[in-house]
């Protein structure tokens, strides 16, 4: 069977994790690692792995007889608001890793089918890929009038990205629980955590539902959605069932589901404690098979 | 450049009664109340009033609890009541915005102080950022400093400096530092920071040291102190500002806050609302024993009622994991593990 030739643009540990995976995959040929540093460890760990490797940047990748047709992005949101039309001028679909937000925002369990034809989809963030699942389990049995996630992740395994730009992790997945969970109102927090052994990311997904909503139909989609992330995260579990509080005047009358999530990654290149980030490249690698599949169909 | 604080006393008081108080309250402040807080303190001379969330801007929440009347009110009926107080918000970045903090600063709130935990401190950069550009004065606090070294606590420090920090304050997040461990901590920030910044420190009682910890801070070049009428605050309370302001007089260290007023303050305005004055009982001391955040008190108390296991017990492994403030969600979690490991068990925990 043949496979979608794409690149990779940013060859730091995202980019790195994501080859791993992107190499098992039956629908996708990761023929090109792009960065602009010649010196990078990343591009000559992607030369070992047998991929073509430039530090020319994304004009490099774009002067390539055998373009891709998908590329990956894990470089910055400035980097990507830049390289951006240069993609979609070429007719190249962009898959970005980065907080750029110029396409849709998608998580593969609840939203990819309506964007497979965008010229740019968006990954959101590491709480999201983690939580929105979650919160759309829930809404899609039940009203959401308000969801909100606490994201616990391993102080090594914040980037200096992450941690220059905290308020952007908020703001953005506060917007997805909205647009792509479902949820009438969102609220995203993120906590580092220094501890030693370095703690597996954990997350919890708390949603206001009205007193009489049918619990155990959102047990039952949660366990269901839970299954599905599994299939691209294999880490992926509940801590415990969905814990269901009575309503109270403080919560306007609402009832509350709270799910508990541990996020262990898959250990490919970046440690299993650092599930935040194998969440997002196996998410990305996921929604890039799909996005593989359309283009392989014949037309 | 914000003009150097309490120039013209040996010592700053900042009060957190209507913040850190907010915790031993579940976050129900009335404006009333906030009111006759303010007035109370502007009162009795102290300088700056601290008014949020008990977990900073924004934190009304699930995970936290939510509030029962919308910070950004109360922090401008605060701003209203205060005739000469500065009114103080905090953020813990993470959980707070730069859009929370415009906001408080519209509200009238003038001095920003910014938390992170005791080795985060660079996810505070952007905040110091904009609070410098909004004009406000500001504060860097370094949660649960106890949990690193008084070398590494200095660096984190720097960082805050580097960021636009004015002060950056030791913060006794678990009431888990005694005497000497407070010390030097303060030390190691007053050689670090020099004349760039104040050093502050920010006690709590559960091993009821808040107030002798922060005389301890002042010696060690401390120019910044937290205090809380009535102690009102998370896990035993804050350092009494009634007593804070009693104590450093009879030292002859000055404050601008009047001891009478203070304790008239405490007594007449704050201990009339309190439901329940912060104590140092089995769970609070095993907070300041095993080093857990002094807000996670009330959170275990629920969480032991309703699954079934005690408090205490929920709150030693949660310092047992190392979690950090911010992780009440985790409360919940060790809850149900340790009512999984007495289902399991049900003799060997009938023992205990």
């Amino acid at each position: 069977m043949s496979k979608v030739l794409a690149a990779i643009v940013g060859p730091g540990n995202i980019g790195t994790d994501l080859l791993v995976k992107l190499q098992r995959s039956a629908a996708i040929e990761v023929g090109y690692m792009v960065g602009v540093d010649p010196s990078s460890d990343g591009l000559a760990k992607a030369r070992a792995r047998g991929v073509e490797a430039s530090a020319g940047g994304v004009d490099w990748l774009l002067a390539q007889s055998d373009a891709p047709r998908i590329v990956f992005e894990a470089t910055s949101a400035k980097a990507h608001a830049a390289n951006a039309p240069k993609y979609a001028e070429a007719g190249i679909q962009a898959v970005d890793l980065t907080p750029a937000m110029i396409g849709p925002l998608v998580c593969p369990t609840v939203n990819l089918d309506e964007h497979l034809a965008a010229p740019n989809v968006n990954m959101i963030t590491c709480g999201g890929q983690a939580t929105i699942p979650i919160v759309h389990a829930v809404s899609r049995v039940a009203p959401v009038p308000y969801a909100e996630i606490v994201a616990s992740i391993a102080s090594r395994s914040a980037g200096p990205g992450t941690r220059a730009n905290i308020d952007e992790f908020t703001a953005t997945t506060s917007r997805a629980i909205e647009l792509v969970g479902g949820a009438a109102r969102g609220k995203a927090v993120i906590i580092l955590n220094p501890v030693e052994p370095p703690m597996i990311m954990r997350d919890t997904v708390f949603c206001a539902i009205p007193a009489d909503a049918d619990r155990d139909a959102i047990a039952e989609s949660v366990a269901r959605m839970v299954a599905a992330v599994q299939e691209y995260v294999p880490g992926y579990a509940l801590r415990a069932d969905p814990q269901f509080d009575e309503p109270r005047d403080d919560w306007s009358g609402n009832a509350r589901v709270a799910v508990f999530l541990e996020v262990r990654g898959n250990g490919d290149y970046l440690p299993e404690y650092a599930g935040n980030l194998d969440i997002m490249t196996a998410a990305a690698a996921r929604v890039g098979e799909q996005l593989a599949q359309g283009k392989l169909v014949p037309a | 450049m914000t003009a150097t604080p309490a120039a013209a006393f040996d010592l700053r008081i900042t009060d957190s009664t209507l913040r850190d108080g907010s915790h031993a309250m579940a976050h129900q402040f009335t404006e009333e109340q906030v009111r006759a807080t303010v007035s109370a303190l502007d009162g009795a001379g102290v300088q700056v009033v601290e008014v949020s969330h008990g977990d900073g801007l924004g934190g009304s929440s699930f995970n936290y609890g939510f509030s029962r009347e919308s910070e950004i009110e109360l922090i401008a009926a605060a701003v209203d009541e205060a005739t000469r107080a500065q009114i103080a918000v905090l953020l813990l970045p993470g959980l707070g915005t730069v859009e929370d903090l415009q906001r408080a600063h519209a509200a009238g709130a003038s001095v920003a102080r910014i938390a992170t935990h005791c080795t985060e401190a660079d996810v505070s950069i952007q905040h110091f950022g904009a609070a410098r550009d909004l004009g406000m004065e500001t504060v860097g606090f370094l949660m649960l400093a106890h949990r690193t070294t008084p070398e590494n606590l200095a660096r984190q420090a720097r960082i805050m400096v580097d960021a636009g920090a004015e002060c950056v304050y030791v913060v006794d997040s678990a009431g888990a530092l005694v005497l000497g461990d407070a010390q030097a901590r303060v030390q190691a920030l007053v050689k670090e920071v020099g004349d760039q910044a104040q050093v502050g420190f920010h006690g709590h009682q559960n091993l009821s040291l808040g107030v002798a910890n922060s005389v301890l801070a002042y010696q060690s070049g401390a120019k910044q102190i937290d205090g809380a009428l009535c102690a009102l605050g998370a896990g035993a309370g804050n350092s009494p500002t009634e007593v804070l302001a009693a104590v450093f007089d009879r030292l002859g260290i000055t404050t601008g806050v009047d001891p009478q007023h203070a304790a008239a303050a405490a007594e007449d305005v704050v201990r009339p609302f309190i439901p329940r004055l912060p104590w140092m009982d089995r769970a609070s001391i095993v907070q300041g024993y095993a080093g857990v955040y002094s807000s996670f008190l009330l959170h275990a108390e629920r969480a032991s009622a309703r699954y079934g296991v005690p408090a205490h017990e929920i709150l030693q492994r949660v310092g047992e994991a190392g979690y950090v403030g911010g992780q009440e969600d985790m409360i919940i979690d060790v809850a149900l593990q340790l009512a999984q490991e007495r289902e399991r068990e049900p003799l060997a925990a009938g023992a205990r």
